[in-house]
């Protein structure tokens, strides 16, 4: 079908539950299938963003690879969206900017119980770590914000259809949440 | 005759000696603030109380109502200001609402909720602060104060002046009054006025955080404006 809005979305250094808390919108899901054609989404298994309308991106920033994905979101979504409380400060991930890197992989990977053959991966495949997690608006400009931990199903209902309706996305009192 | 000062455009009655706050409290206008409660003296130190006087921005926390003052409320651009002050305070300090357990309950997100604050803006400062948990009823998560010194003005109030304020800018902390500066060697008891006062997370009573689940707290349901003071007092699990 022409003229669908087209949506892509990822999860960078998140947990999926912001993923999760959008297939809460259970059923409507049929009726958002009407009006969107799904690009890059864990959704499609489409592994590169193409050119989109909406970009929601859950997590933030924790490696190199977050950077890539990020700014190909950015470079191709005409609107990008910071999804959750970790898109928009860093959340649980950033917990760790308290501690230095070199100390948190050495917990995890060298001192901690029950590790065997104690070393740091350094698979060269594997992205490089940042030295902290960083909001993704600390990167990309970002058009709208979701908060939440997770944004409940109707956050994303609200402005999915505001958006699509034409309308400028807003959220009422009671679905603006933190935790 | 009764002295008048309008905000908004409405009259609202004032008696000598009271600010713009108190005379604004007592006729039922909202204006934002943290760092006011009207059992301590006013500080003016949050600046979220910030209205248009006759032109110019003033804390109405702490600018004594006079006869005829046209004070401005709630415009876009103080909404605007607000909700900026709020986003400086939530980068200063580290505000991780899903892992507090004062969600739901506390001042500084009911604002921010309030002012429809929905990112932090400016980037954050990640600032390392301790944690002091040595009290067995008390404690004090620094990452969440704000400085509004309520608790500094409570524990005066108590006779016992556990908490100041010490260092500038940046470096700025909430210090215990105690030979090693924890809570655990202060005066500090859980009756005292002090351990309730806190607008945010900084300042816990241990033991009670989850009684009321989240989804289910005061400002979960209500917008500060329309949560009374007695109301509040219940944001501690009492």
């Amino acid at each position: 079908m022409a003229n669908k809005i087209r949506l892509a979305t990822t999860s960078l250094a998140g947990c999926f539950g912001c993923h999760m808390s959008l297939l809460d919108i259970d059923e409507r899901i049929l009726e958002l299938a009407e009006l969107v054609e799904f690009n890059r989404t864990p959704i499609t298994d489409i592994k590169h963003c193409g050119d989109c309308d909406v970009g929601l991106i859950e997590g933030g920033v924790c490696n190199s690879e977050n950077v890539h994905v990020l700014r190909e979101f950015r470079g191709n979504c005409k609107i990008l969206v910071a999804v959750g409380a970790c898109a928009i400060n860093g959340g649980l991930p950033a917990m760790r900017n308290f501690i230095p890197l070199g100390e948190c992989l050495k917990e995890a990977y060298i001192d901690a119980i029950g590790v065997e053959n104690a070393q740091i991966p350094s698979d060269p495949e594997l992205p490089l770590l940042l030295e902290n997690v960083h909001p993704i608006h600390e990167l990309v400009k970002v058009d709208y914000f979701l908060p939440g931990c997770p944004p409940c199903a109707d956050v994303f209902w609200k402005f999915l259809t505001d958006l699509i309706g034409g309308r400028e996305p807003s959220l009422p009192y009671e679905l603006i949440h933190y935790d | 005759m009764s002295k008048t000062i309008s905000i908004d455009g409405r009259q609202v009655e004032f008696v000598d000696g009271q600010t713009i706050m108190e005379a604004a409290a007592a006729a039922g206008v909202y204006i934002p603030h943290l760092c006011h409660h009207p059992d301590f003296t006013p500080h003016g130190s949050c600046k979220l109380c910030t209205v248009k006087v006759n032109g110019r921005n003033c804390s109405a926390c702490t600018f004594p109502a006079q006869e005829g003052q046209e004070v401005l409320n709630e415009t876009d651009e103080l909404r605007e200001d607000r909700r900026m002050i709020t986003q400086m305070l939530f980068v200063e300090g580290n505000h991780f609402c899903p892992s507090c357990e004062k969600s739901g309950n506390c001042q500084l997100q009911a604002v921010a909720y309030y002012l429809q604050m929905l990112d932090d803006h400016f980037p954050l400062f990640f600032a390392s602060r301790e944690l002091d948990a040595s009290h067995p009823e008390v404690m004090i998560d620094h990452d969440r104060c704000i400085f509004c010194t309520l608790c500094v003005r409570a524990s005066h109030l108590d006779g016992k002046e556990v908490f100041a304020i010490s260092g500038r800018g940046i470096n700025k902390h909430l210090i215990v009054n105690s030979p090693s500066g924890k809570l655990q060697d202060s005066a500090l008891e859980a009756g005292d006025r002090a351990v309730d006062i806190c607008p945010t997370g900084a300042i816990l009573r241990k033991g009670i955080g989850y009684r009321v689940p989240i989804g289910k707290r005061i400002f979960d349901l209500k917008k500060i404006d329309a949560v009374s003071l007695a109301e509040q007092g219940g944001a501690h699990g009492e």
